[in-house]
């Protein structure tokens, strides 16, 4: 086990190279320079020079990139071109906003997905089942972006309420814990839903694989609660798959944050990152980026390991 | 005996003809919603493809409607310049029409008394006499209009019809989605079919510059790569401006061509990304087969390999790739365009009608429509792909047959990679 995460760990450094010699690449390729952007269009020649000189953007690109690395590698992510405020900084404030946003979303979409797939399951072709599906397929259409949409005017035009972070902004969980629910209910609904309706027919087609089984027979015929049938011995081994898409998942609800933060208004990494692409910042971008990558990579790997513990014949040699 | 012989060839003219219709219609009948998702996919590509023909107004166009605005209090003669009204609210610049003559309020600002508005004005010509009572007539804009009979989603707040960039947006979608799939499609499938055969280095390469696209939130990665590519005089924009024929303005009604294609081929790259990794896989397995063996035992060379016997092989499978990357392409589209970095402001796309500021803040204040209507669209689309794919499951998995909704395992249009 130790073996094989050591591996997956070392497996990453190429990628961990590709990934910021890509970002780092891409935003020296665009032609709008970044110092100008900065300090706007009658900038004089030297105040220009002064500002890349300041950020070393005078000197040759490998310079430039081994020099980054070296800070990233101690934990210095570079300062924002046009807020002059450290990466770092920043992110302190905003990882915190995105963290919960992303669990409470989890949250609610296995809640969602997992209670609504087995109910499916257990009792296929009745009411429920057709109603829980014919809803699934239809959050699974629906875009999140829209589903925000909708949920802020129709919630403003039929019931005069609008998420508290409009007029405050984040109010951390163990300051007010109600305007901190109130604020990110809904954006984590609008994410979860969709994942919800993946969760629920991937739950749903599993669990009828599993009720199949033979074991299943033979724990009905000892007499055993439907409950105790239903959630430790068929979900148990239906959960493999849910599993695997949970990790394949999360890439949908890094880029999903992106649109949800900017739309509900939450100062998060997403928001940070949209608006740095917008502004060419680009020093927030490459570290952002980076960020996101590592996250998205780091919680497959994660995923990968659940595995083992999860499922007793998965052995990593 | 003839009668027996008869029977038989009467039964095989007719039957197999009857039976596939009857076949059709039972299918059709045991899955309703597979026939509303196929009715909404053709309904999107029939907008697409006619959606100039059907639309009913230029989605582009400012909306004006002739409105009287009030009538003139005193007769004005010939070379007057200064008149008064009653009941109109016209501000410096407005251009108006006296018995269709064309006039234009100058300064000083319009004074407002009891006994109306009095205006200075410029005169189209000094000939006419217009007596008191005539009418003034103005050319105003439509915003934001409620839906009616004439605009059926009504208008939003520059005085588009909505239902018209409704229309066009089904025509964006469709071109950026199919562009995206096809060039996609197409890269991928080459560079997996190449990494899958040759295997050692050139796979590792490869599949190493895959894992490194992978790595990235798919969103997060068409937002980098697009404000690489679409930026105002990027090289990839310049080589499509200057030696291709893309033209940079309206094509096939679609204002900004080179821009809305631009992203077309960006959405096209993580695509690829995505399909190399799947078709390589495939090529992995065929590979192993023993005509290629034989082919390569009778001389052939790589490339007629590939291309006669292992790309058949993969070809169903980068078909329905395609086809279920499709909607997922189109929803790339309206996410990129809703973050304000896909289409240019201002095009007709549904993921653009849906971040417009403006749209965005009257809707709060009860003007939901030009919001509304893009997004059910949107949502209607990828919806009806999906029910298309569950049906399609349900028939082609026995074990599911018949349950009418699709069991549905996995994810479905709206969440494929991207």
């Amino acid at each position: 086990m130790r073996d094989y995460i050591l591996r997956r760990l070392i497996l990453l450094i190429p990628i961990m190279f590709g990934v910021t010699f890509l970002t780092f690449l891409a935003y020296r390729v665009i032609p709008g320079n970044a110092a100008v952007l900065t300090c706007g269009l009658d900038c004089s020649p030297q105040v220009i020079k002064d500002l890349e000189h300041e950020y070393g953007l005078d000197r040759p690109w490998y310079e430039q990139y081994v020099g980054w690395l070296w800070d990233v590698a101690h934990g210095d992510l570079g300062r924002s071109f046009a807020y002059k405020i450290p990466v770092t900084t920043e992110l302190g404030r905003r990882v915190p906003i995105t963290v919960e946003l992303l669990v409470l979303t989890l949250v609610l979409a296995l809640g969602l997905g997992l209670s609504i797939g087995v109910l499916s399951a257990i009792r296929p072709a009745t009411s429920i089942d057709w109603f829980s599906r014919l809803i699934s397929v239809l959050f699974l259409s629906v875009p999140s972006f829209y589903l925000g949409i909708l949920l802020i005017t129709f919630g403003l035009l039929w019931f005069g309420w609008s998420p508290p972070q409009f007029g405050k902004g984040y109010v951390p969980f163990y300051q007010d814990p109600w305007t901190n629910i109130q604020e990110f209910f809904f954006p984590a609904l609008v994410l979860a839903l969709g994942e919800a309706a993946v969760l629920m027919r991937l739950t749903r087609s599993a669990m009828l694989e599993v009720l199949r089984n033979d074991y299943i027979r033979t724990a009905w015929s000892k007499g055993l609660r439907e409950r105790s049938v239903v959630w430790r011995h068929a979900l148990k081994n239906a959960i493999i798959p849910i599993v695997t898409v949970i990790g394949l998942q999360i890439g949908g609800l890094l880029g999903g944050a992106v649109i949800v933060e900017s739309l509900y208004n939450l100062n998060g990494m997403g928001k940070y990152i949209l608006e740095a692409i917008i502004r060419r910042d680009i020093f927030v971008v490459q570290s952002v980026t980076l960020l996101f990558a590592v996250s998205y990579v780091m919680a497959n790997l994660l995923v990968d390991l659940t595995y083992a513990w999860l499922d007793p014949r998965i052995r990593y040699a | 005996m003839a009668r027996e012989v008869a029977l038989p060839l009467e039964i095989e003219e007719e039957r197999p003809r009857r039976r596939r219709w009857q076949r059709i219609l039972s299918t059709a009948r045991k899955h309703p919603l597979g026939v509303f998702g196929l009715s909404c996919v053709s309904l999107l590509f029939f907008c697409g493809i006619f959606a100039d023909l059907i639309v009913p107004y230029d989605p582009e166009a400012t909306l004006r409607e002739r409105q009287t605005f009030g009538a003139l209090v005193n007769t004005i003669k010939p070379t007057d310049t200064k008149l008064t009204v009653v009941d109109a609210q016209l501000d410096v610049g407005t251009n108006f029409d006296i018995d269709g003559e064309r006039m234009t309020v100058v300064p000083p600002a319009p004074i407002v008394s009891g006994a109306g508005t009095t205006l200075h004005v410029q005169r189209a010509s000094s000939q006419a006499t217009h007596e008191a009572g005539a009418a003034l007539e103005l050319d105003v804009a439509i915003a934001n209009a409620d839906p009616s009979w004439s605009h059926p989603f009504g208008t939003d707040h520059n005085a588009k019809d909505v239902l018209s960039r409704v229309i066009f947006g089904a025509r964006i979608s469709l071109l950026i989605g199919l562009t995206a799939i096809i060039t996609g499609v197409t890269a991928g499938a080459f560079f997996g079919v190449i990494s899958g055969y040759f295997g050692k280095i050139v796979d590792t390469i490869i599949q190493r510059c895959v894992d490194i696209l992978l790595a990235f939130p798919a969103v997060v990665l068409l937002l980098a790569i697009i404000t690489v590519v679409g930026d105002e005089d990027s090289s990839v924009r310049r080589f499509l401006a200057n030696n291709t024929p893309l033209p940079k303005g309206e094509f096939i009604g679609i204002p900004t061509f080179l821009d809305v294609f631009i992203v077309a081929l960006v959405i096209g790259l993580a695509v690829a990304v995505f399909t190399t990794r799947v078709v390589r896989g495939a090529v992995l397995s065929i590979k192993e087969n023993v005509y290629v063996e034989a082919a390569r035992a009778m001389g052939a060379s790589d490339a007629r390999i590939m291309w006669r016997h292992i790309f058949p092989n993969v070809a169903a499978l980068v078909v329905i790739l395609g086809s279920v990357l499709l909607p997922v392409a189109i929803l790339a589209e309206a996410a990129i365009s809703f973050l304000g970095v896909g289409v240019p402001l201002g095009t007709p796309s549904w993921g653009a009608d849906l971040s417009d500021e403006k749209s965005r803040q009257l809707m709060l204040e009860g003007y939901w429509w030009p919001v509304f209507f893009p997004g059910l669209a949107l949502s209607l689309v990828v919806l009806g792909f999906n029910m298309v794919g569950d049906a399609f499951r349900d028939l082609s998995d026995p074990r599911l047959r018949g349950s009418g909704l699709g069991g549905g395992g996995g994810g479905g249009a709206g969440r494929g990679p991207i």
